[in-house]
């Protein structure tokens, strides 16, 4: 049982970035199913449903930035930290003495339309019927409520979200024709020890139609 | 109603006058530029060191406001010895939490007693929800409202560092330095504060108000050679009357406008020669604006 859902995104910057290029990130071309399930996510989501993105329509031409900044190179410890929670000793990351200069390439102005529908997971109760969440997630997307602002990638860079337009506008006449996005992470799969999984993203006149791509690279 | 109960976004107005707001690394020192628009740039982590900063200073000492993200040149001049004394190192971040029950209790500590966690996350190594807490306050860059033009100042130093400088100069000793300013800027950032992640962290009303003071004071306790007057101008805030909200975010910030006034073709001053308007008419339901400066 599934019920389909669109939205358009929009955003005047974005980082979905390329697991092989972290250290200094750089952005993929477009939107990763991943991200985009992080958005719906934001706006609603219950243990009961798993969204699932159907097609990415890309309304503006793919165009990169890049700025650099000062970066902390460590994360928050674990040990340190129940070290001191146990005898009170001191417990900071000083950024200077540990930082790192960093660049992100990253994408500009970004305007995308995502088709998703979601699945109940073995989560679902009695009390979770499909058209109730279906329901949520619309009027929510109608009104602009969402639990927190989604993001493109970062959190730096808010990801604006309304119902689409009732005509689609064409593509950028760049993305005329079929264009070959390499592999691109599809999402992680966290039941199975987070394991990343990847599929080969092909454009067609602006839209990346996830489920066919994810059939033809055998997932 | 408190912040467990509304979402909030605000649009923060800030600006520079002969300063330096934030120093792009990829261009040798310059004000960070974006190169379409010809638009200043200040970087959301710029931001938030400074309100790091603020809450350090203003709040030393008191439990449940240390920061985690510390900048040595105030810090405690103690704890950094301790460090050193004790051979702790901080750079490897490999602990795992054993149980989850464990790990959950940590990242609660780490929320409970460093403000910056509670208020923009971090990324904790503990094997719980990919080791990350997700902070309620997020920042975009800030963006000037129009093209900005840093100029280079060459400026004259009396001395030099090294004897080989002074014996090249025979003894004249002057050297060269460059200085990069905005003579005038008016840069925009907006904010949102999500109510749902402020519960998970216990980010609390009393935080929300030592976030408005910082944004409205920081600039203040950031004085350098570097950032020329930096000033704090104007910051609204929309209140919604319900933790998911009551409209697009996108709609809000849009009714805040600011125009350059008549006549002005070289803005210098705020109050002189720009206008601020918010648009109240037709206010969503259950959205309020509160105009915190």
């Amino acid at each position: 049982m599934s019920q389909g859902i669109s939205l358009r995104v929009h955003g005047s910057r974005a980082l979905f970035s390329r697991p092989e290029m972290k250290a200094e990130r750089v952005s993929y071309d477009m939107i990763t199913p991943s991200a985009a399930r992080g958005i719906l996510e934001s706006i609603h989501w219950k243990p009961a449903i798993e969204w699932r993105i159907d097609r990415v329509k890309i309304l503006n031409p793919i165009r990169f930035d890049t700025i650099r900044r000062n970066e902390v190179a460590s994360k928050a410890s674990y040990s340190l930290a129940r070290q001191a929670m146990a005898n009170g000793s001191d417990l900071a990351l000083h950024p200077e003495d540990d930082r790192q200069q960093r660049a992100s390439v990253f994408l500009r102005d970004v305007d995308y339309i995502i088709d998703a529908h979601f699945e109940m997971t073995d989560r679902a109760g009695p009390q979770d019927n499909p058209g109730k969440h279906a329901e949520m997630a619309r009027r929510r997307i109608a009104k602009g409520q969402c639990v927190w602002q989604p993001c493109f990638g970062c959190r730096e860079f808010p990801a604006y979200f309304e119902p689409p337009p009732d005509i689609l506008p064409e593509p950028p006449d760049d993305l005329r024709g079929t264009r070959d996005l390499g592999w691109m992470l599809h999402d992680i799969d966290f039941a199975d020890g987070m394991t990343p999984r990847f599929f080969r993203a092909t454009l067609v006149n602006g839209v990346l139609d996830v489920q066919d791509c994810l059939r033809r690279s055998g997932l | 109603m408190g912040i467990h109960e509304s979402r909030i976004e605000f649009v923060y107005l800030f600006d520079v006058r002969n300063g330096n707001p934030n120093g792009d690394p990829d261009a040798g020192n310059m004000p960070r530029l974006d190169p379409e628009t010809g638009h200043g740039l200040v970087t959301d982590v710029s931001l938030k060191r400074k309100i790091r900063n603020y809450v350090q200073l203003t709040q030393e000492g008191r439990q449940g406001y240390e920061i985690y993200v510390r900048e040595k040149a105030i810090l405690n001049d103690q704890h950094a010895r301790a460090y050193e004394a004790n051979g702790i190192e901080l750079d490897k971040g490999k602990g795992k939490a054993k149980g989850e029950a464990d790990a959950r209790k940590v990242t609660q500590w780490m929320c409970d007693t460093f403000f910056d966690v509670r208020t923009f996350g971090a990324v904790m190594t503990t094997g719980v929800n990919c080791g990350q807490v997700r902070g309620p306050v997020q920042i975009t860059f800030a963006e000037s409202l129009h093209p900005i033009v840093p100029a280079e100042l060459s400026v004259t130093r009396m001395a030099v560092t090294t004897q080989a400088e002074a014996d090249k100069q025979s003894g004249d000793n002057r050297t060269m330095g460059r200085k990069h300013i905005v003579p005038y800027g008016l840069y925009r950032a907006h904010g949102f504060l999500s109510p749902h992640l402020a519960r998970q962290t216990g980010f609390s009303d009393a935080d929300l108000d030592i976030l408005r003071s910082a944004l409205v004071n920081m600039f203040e306790m950031d004085r350098s050679a570097a950032r020329g007057e930096m000033a704090a101008r104007r910051l609204i805030a929309f209140r919604h009357k319900s933790p998911l909200g009551e409209a697009p975010a996108q709609k809000l910030f849009k009714r805040v406008a600011v125009e350059m006034n008549d006549g002005v073709t070289a803005p210098r001053d705020f109050d002189r020669d720009f206008t601020v308007s918010i648009d109240r008419d037709g206010l969503p339901e259950g959205v309020d604006i509160e105009e915190w400066l």
